[in-house]
């Protein structure tokens, strides 16, 4: 694995040693504390990301590694009219491995071209966001226990929602998963995921309009938010807006051990009333992105710890 | 109608009636100097009709700029007014430059020094895909 691109560029197998590694790191954080001395991660952030950027940071500097890096494309050379393949080759030469996001879809890809040393996507525009993607898979395997068997809804919206897709493609390769889109009818997924993902593969899925009528089938949930700004009418958001809204009430039905995840940030798609339910998920998650994050640093740099 | 055959030069055959002349844009036939004759609506026994381009000269011509247009085009070299090598072009796995991304999203929207590649991702379906957003190509 030289770059990390698309979440499509792992295997199977790379995930699952990636999400084996990142469950050694959670157990047993110490032993890695010092595998990335001397080793800096540069975080180019052409755009502010607080929380994947920290996300990144927090990572290297728990493997004892440094980080450098910009957070937003003022603070750095684009604002002069730098390339993105200029201002990667400068860095490569300053740090070990490339942390980047960027507004424009394909900007990493094109850093990964010009450079030897590895570049992490770290979320280009609405394209794609692969450390997001095996955050949730990291989460899925711990609070489940397996990445196969599960029946899953995916709640809000699921048209333009690009972590949606990605872990819809992720876990397609995955056994016995049991699709449930949850969205109104506006934000129903692309046709071009029914065909290129359920239709093609054979795998079985439901769209549904209310969380209310499957809840009690979930293994897990994964909320996205809906906005007001997504729909045709107003009339249409006000019918639909509070069936996408996950409050202890529409959980009543469902499993005791369901596990309910968000990408975050979240704005009202989950009430705060759910926080303190043992099935809410969606703050051990964005902590499993640093797990994963370390995972994925350490891969990518060919470090390991003595005993790995 | 009389087009003069060529003595040294290139004929693009079972052009799909109507093709012609994206072939003739996607080569750039319009900014050569020599002769170049479009027929169009010839009458063929296996295609119904066809449009051919007759070419006066020999120059390096980029295949994939007509694959893409229309796989089933057969490319005639001709020599000394003797067809010295005759070849079908096929469907590009990449195109490169031939044709522009639209995604505003894209960053080659942005950074005008990148080449325009698109992939082949659906051989059956003919889509091309944008290397780097990943885009559908619209023809």
């Amino acid at each position: 694995m030289k770059h990390l691109i698309d979440p499509m560029d792992l295997t199977v197998e790379e995930i699952d040693q990636l999400i084996e590694l990142a469950g050694k790191i959670i157990e047993n954080p110490d032993r890695y504390r010092e595998v990335c001395k001397y080793k800096k991660l540069a975080t180019l952030f052409f755009e502010p990301s607080t929380r994947t950027r920290l996300s990144f940071e927090a990572a290297m500097l728990d493997l004892g590694g440094n980080v450098l890096g910009f957070s937003s494309a003022d603070s750095s050379s684009a604002a002069k009219g730098e390339s993105v393949a200029d201002t990667a080759r400068v860095i490569a030469g300053y740090a070990d491995i490339i942390a980047m996001r960027h507004p424009k879809e394909g900007a990493p890809f094109v850093a990964s071209q010009y450079v030897d040393i590895p570049v992490i996507n770290a979320g280009d525009g609405g394209h794609n966001h692969p450390t997001q993607t095996l955050t949730d898979l990291l989460t899925i395997k711990q609070e489940k226990g397996r990445l196969d068997h599960l029946t899953i809804g995916f709640c809000g919206d699921l048209k333009f929602g690009r972590t949606v897709h990605s872990l819809i493609k992720a876990l397609s390769r995955y056994e016995g998963i049991q699709y449930i889109l949850i969205s109104p009818e506006e934000l129903q997924i692309p046709e071009y995921l029914k065909k290129e993902v359920f239709e093609k593969k054979g795998i079985p899925y439901r769209q549904v309009e209310k969380m209310e009528d499957v809840m009690s089938e979930l293994d897990i949930i994964y909320m996205t938010r809906v906005q007001r700004e997504r729909f045709f009418n107003e009339a249409d958001y006000i019918r639909l807006k509070d069936s996408y809204i996950l409050d202890p009430d529409k959980l009543k039905n469902a499993k005791e051990d369901l596990a309910i995840l968000h990408p975050l940030p979240r704005v009202n798609e989950i009430s705060v009333k759910v926080d303190n339910d043992p099935r809410a998920c969606y703050f051990k998650q964005a902590k499993y992105g640093k797990f994963i994050r370390m995972a994925l640093i350490m891969t990518m740099l060919g470090v390991s710890a003595d005993e790995d | 109608m009389k087009i003069d055959s060529i003595k040294n030069g290139i004929v693009l055959d079972h052009i799909t009636a109507g093709n012609s002349m994206k072939i003739y844009q996607n080569l750039g036939l319009d900014k050569v100097d020599c002769s170049v004759a479009i027929i169009k609506n010839v009458k063929s026994e296996k295609m119904g009709k066809k449009d051919i381009i007759k070419i006066d000269d020999q120059f390096e011509i980029n295949l994939d700029a007509i694959g893409y247009v229309d796989p089933d085009v057969t490319v005639c070299i001709i020599e000394d007014g003797k067809i010295t090598k005759k070849y079908k072009v096929e469907l590009p796995k990449k195109l490169v430059n031939i044709a522009k991304c639209r995604n505003p999203r894209c960053i080659t929207s942005v950074e005008q020094e990148l080449d325009h590649i698109f992939v082949l991702t659906d051989k059956e379906n003919q889509v091309y895909r944008c290397r780097y957003c990943e885009s559908k190509l619209k023809r």
